[in-house]
């Protein structure tokens, strides 16, 4: 167990490591950033001295190295936009994405368990198929389209939520539902499919055999073990919800580490794409690690198999 | 009930015949429905120059925000309305499908090529390719699709050919894991056994006899992934990061009727709809298709 953990922590941290070249060489490339930050009048020398001060006028290689070495320390330079530590913002942020994002991931399983297991007793009912529509729909709708909707008839007509930004519980509501859509679409799927399996299984008919109460057999024997399939596309989800958050924060102004890549990203902001990048890597990283050794922590098949 | 046998469907029988009997066994039918939806679209995508009731560019300030003609103050010039410069809704929507079609199907191409091969070789080969293989897909998996997608695209510069090139350089990781996953079930069984034995080259195995029996999987997946794709395409327009404007695009068109919703809500409306239904109608035809060829891929 111990070794299988130790050999997928390293393949995590060469994953992240290949990502701190590609982040790198991709940032530079978007283009110079001094257009930006430098006003229009800036003469030739002023080019000069802020490359200099700034460091960007050391070779690639050099300025790749000491990224690494300060990004290890949690030191990500300063933003070149908001002229604060890279650190702060995603200190800032980070929070909002992450209880946003806990909001969401609450409210479909929530959603989710309930509908795919109901939907897998009833197999081939109505409200099967009402559940298969919901999830296939949740798969099919565009996300911005949804928000969008949202807001214009949950917090403009109605006047029911608020539209943007935190204030409050209330302003959960809408973004959280928004990007909780997605997930309880695929999950539902999932644990309804895994469900229909588990049912076939020899010690479901044993349970049911003794006389086990089908309430027991439905929500312990059964969902216990489709639980596995679950946990599986755990991490998978997340960076689905990951995805999800930059086009849910952007449309509904919520001051998160998404809304701050979009903002990074079109004002070229070397270092905070950088650190966003990183930070959200290593986020889903850590995600799918943990998901690995709970899943082999399970099932001890995946364990010898390595 | 007799026991299901223990070899999975896929592999009992390698390459099963789009026959009657498989159709039968799994009780479901043709998906008419998606496969009309998406005939009408690829038509519309083909013929958008004959069928377009205008120019998707031609823009009409007199005639803007024109709303659709079920609308007291709608015309049958404007079947659909009009947008805030005064294009033809209808127009662009129908240009639209081009745009939004290509770019999902040669993304998915692109991806599953790409993918399909890294995954061939890895399996085949095993051993240190694999690992290499295998540790540069997870570091594709693990970032986020929208974020590198937008990087590429503001660094290259928003176009038509670098969207696609962006989505796919992330998506193909998902191609390679399951391709692999199946090479190596299937690199344990007889035939290819007996195939190395008879001194069969690494290319012809890989192509004659692994490729053939991966392309259930690739043609699922790639079903499944083309309305993933439009999605995420159109997300990128949304963002301001995909096909750049005048170009309709399904995307950029609902970003520009954003601000507009409370006056004019078809402009982001039909965009929305036509994205829902060719994305609903890709779902359900890869979910058929997947019940029906490879039922063992089920959580893909």
């Amino acid at each position: 167990m111990i070794r299988f953990v130790l050999a997928r922590l390293v393949q995590s941290l060469v994953a992240l490591a290949i990502l701190t070249v590609v982040v790198f060489v991709l940032a530079r490339a978007t283009g110079d950033p001094l257009q930006l930050i430098l006003p229009m009048s800036a003469s030739e020398e002023d080019y000069a001295n802020a490359r200099q001060y700034l460091g960007l006028d050391r070779p690639y290689v050099e300025q790749y190295f000491s990224f690494v070495g300060r990004a290890l320390t949690g030191d990500f330079g300063n933003s070149l936009r908001a002229r604060r530590p890279v650190v702060e913002l995603i200190r800032d942020r980070l929070p909002n994405s992450l209880k946003l994002a806990a909001f969401a991931m609450t409210a479909s399983l929530l959603m989710a368990f309930p509908l795919g297991v109901i939907a897998a007793v009833h197999k081939g009912t109505a409200i099967d198929r009402a559940a298969q529509v919901i999830a296939v729909l949740g798969q099919s709708l565009p996300t911005f389209w949804v928000a969008i909707v949202l807001i214009e008839v949950v917090a403009g007509r109605l006047q029911w939520l608020p539209a943007a930004g935190i204030d409050g519980f209330a302003s959960y509501v809408l973004p959280g539902f928004t990007l909780g859509w997605f997930v309880v679409a695929g999950m539902m799927r999932l644990l309804r499919s895994s469900m229909l399996e588990v049912l076939d299984t020899e010690y479901v008919k044993l349970a049911r055999v003794k006389g086990v109460v089908e309430r027991r057999v439905v929500w312990l024997h059964e969902l216990k073990n489709a639980l596995i399939t679950v946990v599986t596309f755990a991490g998978i989800y997340f960076s689905i919800l990951v995805t999800t958050a930059i086009v849910v924060e952007t449309v509904f102004a919520w001051p998160g580490l998404g809304r701050l890549a979009y903002e990074a990203i079109t004002s070229r902001d070397f270092p905070v794409i950088q650190a966003v990048v990183l930070t959200t890597a290593a986020i889903v990283a850590l995600v799918n690690l943990s998901v690995d050794c709970l899943y082999a922590f399970i099932d001890p098949r995946i364990r010898y198999a390595g | 009930m007799p026991a299901e046998p223990t070899v999975p469907g896929a592999l009992a029988e390698p390459f099963p015949a789009f026959g009657a009997a498989q159709l039968g066994r799994r009780g479901r039918r043709l998906p008419v429905v998606s496969l009309a939806i998406i005939g009408v679209f690829v038509l519309v995508a083909l013929f958008a120059g004959a069928l377009s009731p205008a120019d998707p560019e031609a823009q009409s300030l007199r005639a803007r925000f024109s709303p659709p003609v079920w609308d007291a103050r709608g015309t049958w010039k404007h079947v659909l309305g009009t947008d805030r410069l005064g294009r033809d809704l209808l127009a662009r929507v129908i240009w639209g499908a081009r745009v939004s079609l290509t770019a999902g199907v040669l993304t998915v191409l692109l991806a599953s090529a790409f993918g399909g091969a890294v995954g061939l070789v890895a399996g085949y080969y095993r051993g240190r390719v694999d690992a290499v293989l295998m540790r540069l897909t997870d570091a594709t998996m693990s970032f986020p699709v929208i974020l590198l997608a937008l990087i590429l695209a503001v660094t290259v510069g928003p176009s038509f050919a670098n969207v696609v090139i962006a989505i796919a350089v992330i998506l193909w990781a998902r191609y390679a894991r399951v391709v692999r996953g199946q090479v190596l079930t299937l690199m344990e069984l007889d035939f290819i056994v007996q195939a190395r034995i008879a001194g069969a080259s690494a290319w012809r195995i890989i192509t004659r006899h692994l490729l053939p029996n991966t392309l259930n999987t690739l043609v699922v997946l790639i079903t499944l992934q083309i309305g993933y794709v439009i999605i995420v395409e159109a997300s990128l327009s949304f963002l301001g990061a995909g096909i750049p404007p005048p170009t309709p695009a399904w995307g950029s068109m609902i970003a520009e009727g954003r601000d507009f919703v409370t006056s004019a809500w078809w402009v982001s409306f039909f965009p929305g709809l036509a994205i829902l239904l060719v994305v609903l109608a890709f779902n359900l035809l890869g979910d058929w298709l997947r019940d029906t060829l490879d039922p063992k891929l089920r959580q893909l």
